[in-house]
């Protein structure tokens, strides 16, 4: 109990308000008072729910730090101690929305620098302050390009991340917005079709779900001949480090997920969306925008901005209905990228090039694991195995090591095939013990063959 | 005013975090890469005082007394930040196996059944990520409920004219068509209006209680009866549930679907504006449209339970994110039941009230209270009266608060106030601290009178004064002011 009242207190402001017991003040009307009881576990002093919470984190095996190869979608960085050491002071954490600026400075210019940073890094005019995710994010791009297009129907690329494509699917199904598919090529990079006419958008993801580096460039030629917008989505954020930006290919709308940047990866999240765009969508943008002025003396400041898009005041005819900006989120990324700034992004990403290279030369060094695909990868790839995935990722659990995703279980390939991910986390031992633990794996299945 | 970042440090400044594996161009093609990476280079200790810097520059719960109607800014207990920090929840793959993640979803399930017996809902989804994605997830249902029995003709949702500006907006994202409904001069929803407007194209009513004047609905189980008999759904919005947990339930009440907002009712930090939660709840009738997946518990061969994921559920409309939740931010609101228990819950609520009521009696010679009864958790009053006596309005009065190290109540909203203040205190808020509050106010008011100019100058002691919102609006039309660019 947090409350601060003694029963001198209730019963003195009782007698301010004339009521005579608390039970009366809050009674509901009208007989809707809850008969019987509730299935509500009895309440635990404060140390017995630390150990009580203790004890089931414990119950979940994350695995190894440095043998852990699980991305698709959510991945495991070091992240530096000034990020949580900072973004957790609670003047940041226990903060209202900034509508109030003069009492918001803080929070409002850490925003603009987020909405900066994600200018810089996806080389295009405006930003918002965030979505809930990567995945929403999406969605919140795919609406953006219909409503510039007038369009209802989307070409979304088969390497879409299928969890995403399935969050895309449900929206779609709700707002009578199409789904058509463009199938893959053997290299593992979308096949761009030859006409998307009459589409809103082309929806690629680079690297895809498959870990492959799609050419976005050609991808946005593609759409913008077929007055289509292109919609690049970028899942694993660390890429930005190092690859070609959405800016530079030419793509309309970049959204995407920025957990990569100082977020755990928390069991799902809460993570942190990102949708940026040409100067010429601004007024499409969902959620909240931050902008630069001035206050009555003259001094900078800044101040929640556009807010004729937004749900408080346009109600049903808002862009979006985003009210959250997911500010303390973005704040663990804008420290992120200022705590490593350009020379550490760099460097951090070709870290993890150099990792998941590591590990794919030591996986295909085993024998009968072949790579699924071989267009050029950032820090994540298939194989596929002489054995099911799902049978290899059992066998190294008790050994501590998460040894990817097969890729059957999100319905993206043969029950043989895994996704597996390096990061600058994994060290160059968890992958030899990766590597020793799956050989056994592979010829204790043959010996039983 | 601290620059920004992108002023500061020098390229090549800052601190090494990986050993030295190269560079992107001993990797991949040049085609490939980007151009330049043009971030700023900072040393640690630059960035640590910078933020620190920041921080001083915010109004926050545990700085400021935060009277903030609509919103529930309660105190956020600190064993939710370090019980959320424990590893094996923070280092936890979304992807793992079920079996490697069973601390985690028997802390879901147990979640679910808590709040679906507190609410009287059949079932809950954790996975919608704030309030409004839990209003998008149940008009989304909505939908796909009446579509599945044929219903086509239903594409009209009511919301009051004081509801959330959310509701209309959740609606119109899946296509409704949106009819407003007036509220009576007693502050509730007028239910003769909404019976004039029922009709076999409703879909959907959507309705906050308490209500955003902090009344409760006493008509509200006629409503519900009325919009099932036109064959609609009734939806709860949940933001005003601190008034409300372990008193009386939605579903009590008849209502189909429903959404929390965690991080208002359970104490999750609100962080500036998320993230939060925004569990949805359905009745039996909805609850097989619930997104997936879901927490399921299955008995393990007699060895105990087993609790997985379950994505197997031919009617729901789907996920709407890409993975189960926003798991952090549901263990904290799970450490804060667990400390409460119903019991807790329940005085919390009740001390809510009083609180409320408390500071809304005090204030009575002061503002005006546009309405007679009691209130619950939260309530609004209007500088009208003041305004047209000495010109100062609510504006004035809330900027005024803010010099005096108070955080403004919500202005102007709902609109059926004329200059209105919506107030809650919350219930964890002193005795002692709500009356200097009143303090301040009627010091304010004083001053209204005897100096109304000297309003308009307020606040003189913040971080910043007042700001120019409207030429940034006009630049950022254009993009401009939305970003920092070099040379300014």
């Amino acid at each position: 109990m947090y409350a601060p009242h003694t029963e001198h207190d209730v019963r003195e402001m009782l007698d301010v308000i004339g009521v005579t017991s608390l039970d009366a003040l809050a009674a509901p009307p009208r007989g809707l008072a809850i008969a019987g009881d509730l299935d509500v576990p009895p309440a635990m002093p404060e140390s017995v729910a630390y150990q009580h919470l203790r004890e089931l984190s414990r119950k979940n095996q994350p695995g190894d730090v440095d043998a852990s190869f699980l991305g698709a979608g959510a991945y495991r960085h070091y992240q530096p101690p000034a990020v949580p050491y900072l973004a957790t002071r609670s003047e940041f954490i226990t903060a209202y929305t900034p509508y109030q600026a003069e009492a918001s400075q803080g929070s409002l210019q850490a925003i603009f620098e987020w909405q900066t940073y994600v200018c810089l890094l996806t080389g295009l005019d405006v930003s918002n302050a965030s979505v809930y995710d990567g995945s929403t994010a999406l969605v919140e791009g795919v609406i953006m390009a219909s409503q510039a297009t007038g369009s209802k129907r989307v070409v979304v690329s088969a390497a879409l991340h299928p969890g995403y494509r399935a969050v895309l699917k449900t929206y779609a199904d709700g707002m009578g917005i199409e789904i058509v598919d463009a199938p893959l090529l053997s290299n593992g990079t979308t096949d761009i079709p030859a006409s998307m006419d009459g589409a809103a958008a082309f929806v690629v993801q680079s690297p895809n779900f498959y870990g492959c580096i799609e050419d976005v460039a050609a991808c946005a030629k593609a759409a913008h001949a077929a007055k289509a917008l292109c919609v690049e989505v970028i899942v694993e954020a660390m890429s930005l480090g190092a690859l070609k930006t959405p800016g530079e290919c030419g793509a309309d709308i970049a959204v995407g997920e920025a957990q990569s940047f100082g977020l755990p990866v928390g069991y799902g999240g809460p993570y942190v969306g990102f949708v940026a765009t040409t100067k010429e969508h601004v007024r499409r943008l969902p959620g909240r925008l931050v902008g630069e002025t001035h206050d009555v003396d003259g001094r900078k400041a800044y101040v929640l901005t556009l807010q004729g898009r937004e749900q408080h005041i346009r109600r049903e005819l808002a862009s979006s209905n985003i009210c959250t900006n997911q500010a303390l989120c973005a704040l663990f990324a804008t420290i992120y990228l200022a705590t490593v700034g350009a020379h550490g992004l760099r460097s951090i990403a070709a870290a993890n090039m150099a990792r998941a290279r590591d590990l794919r030369k030591a996986l295909l060094s085993l024998d009968g694991v072949t790579a699924r695909f071989d267009a050029p990868f950032f820090n994540e790839f298939a194989v596929r195995l002489p054995v099911a995935a799902s049978r290899a990722v059992d066998a190294l659990k008790p050994h501590d090591i998460v040894a990817g995703l097969p890729l059957s279980r999100l319905g993206s390939g043969d029950e043989n095939d895994l996704l597996v991910c390096a990061t600058e986390t994994t060290s160059i031992e968890g992958i030899a013990r990766f590597a020793a633990r799956l050989k056994e794996v592979m010829e204790h299945a043959v010996a039983a063959v | 005013m601290p620059s920004l970042l992108f002023e500061q440090g020098e390229p090549g400044r800052g601190s090494s975090f990986v050993d030295d594996a190269g560079t992107p161009a001993d990797y991949l093609d040049a085609s490939l890469l980007r151009k330049d990476l043009p971030l700023p280079d900072l040393a640690e200790f630059e960035v640590t005082r910078h933020f620190v810097a920041l921080s001083h520059r915010n109004f926050s719960v545990d700085t400021n007394f935060y009277p903030l109607g609509s919103c529930t800014m309660k105190y956020n207990p600190k064993l939710n930040e370090a019980v959320s920090a424990f590893s094996g929840f923070a280092d936890l793959h979304p992807l793992v196996d079920d079996g490697c993640a069973q601390g985690a979803l028997q802390m879901m399930w147990r979640l679910e059944r808590t709040l679906s017996s507190l609410f009287g809902m059949e079932a809950f989804s954790l996975m919608p990520c704030a309030g409004a994605h839990g209003e998008l997830t149940a008009m989304l249902m909505a939908k796909k409920y009446h579509r599945d029995r044929g219903d086509h003709k239903r594409a009209t949702c009511i919301v009051p004219d004081t509801a959330h500006g959310t509701n209309p907006a959740s609606a119109a994202m899946v296509g409704y068509k949106v009819v407003s409904v007036p509220s009576t001069p007693h502050g509730r929803t007028d239910l003769a209006a909404l019976r004039a407007v029922l009709d076999d194209t409703v879909a959907v009513c959507m309705m906050t209680n308490p209500n955003t004047l902090g009344l409760f609905e006493d008509d509200i189980v006629e409503m519900t009866k009325a919009v099932h008999d036109a064959g609609g759904l009734m939806y709860y919005d949940g933001a005003n549930a601190n008034a409300i947990v372990g008193l009386c339930r939605p579903g009590d009440m008849g209502f189909d679907l429903m959404h929390l907002n965690l991080h208002k009712t359970f104490s999750v930090p609100h962080g500036g504006g998320g993230p939060g939660a925004g569990p949805v709840g359905a009745s039996a009738r909805l609850a097989p449209y619930l997104p997936v997946p879901r927490v399921v518990k299955r008995d393990n061969d007699g060895k105990g339970a087993e609790f997985a994921l379950d994505s197997a559920a031919p009617n729901s409309i789907g996920p709407v994110r890409v993975f189960a939740s926003h798991f952090i931010a549901l263990v904290r609101a799970y450490a804060y039941i667990a400390v409460h228990g119903l019991d807790g819950l329940r005085r919390n609520s009740q001390l809510a009230v009083l609180n409320a009521n408390y500071v809304r009696e005090r204030v009575k010679d002061l503002l005006t209270l546009p309405y007679a009864d009691r209130c619950r958790h939260e309530f609004v009053c209007s500088a009208e009266e003041l305004k047209k006596s000495t010109g100062v309005r609510a504006l004035d009065i809330a900027k005024g608060l803010l010099d005096a190290g108070i955080h403004a109540p919500t202005m102007y909203w709902p609109h059926v106030v004329p200059e209105c203040l919506m107030i809650e205190p919350t219930e964890t808020e002193t005795k002692e601290t709500l009356d200097e509050f009143v303090e301040v106010l009627r010091g304010l008011v004083s001053q209204a009178h005897a100096d109304p100019d000297s309003m308009r100058e307020l606040p003189r002691n913040t971080a910043v004064r007042r700001v120019d919102e409207a030429q940034v609006g006009r630049l950022a039309n254009k993009g401009i002011g939305l970003r920092w660019t070099p040379g300014g």
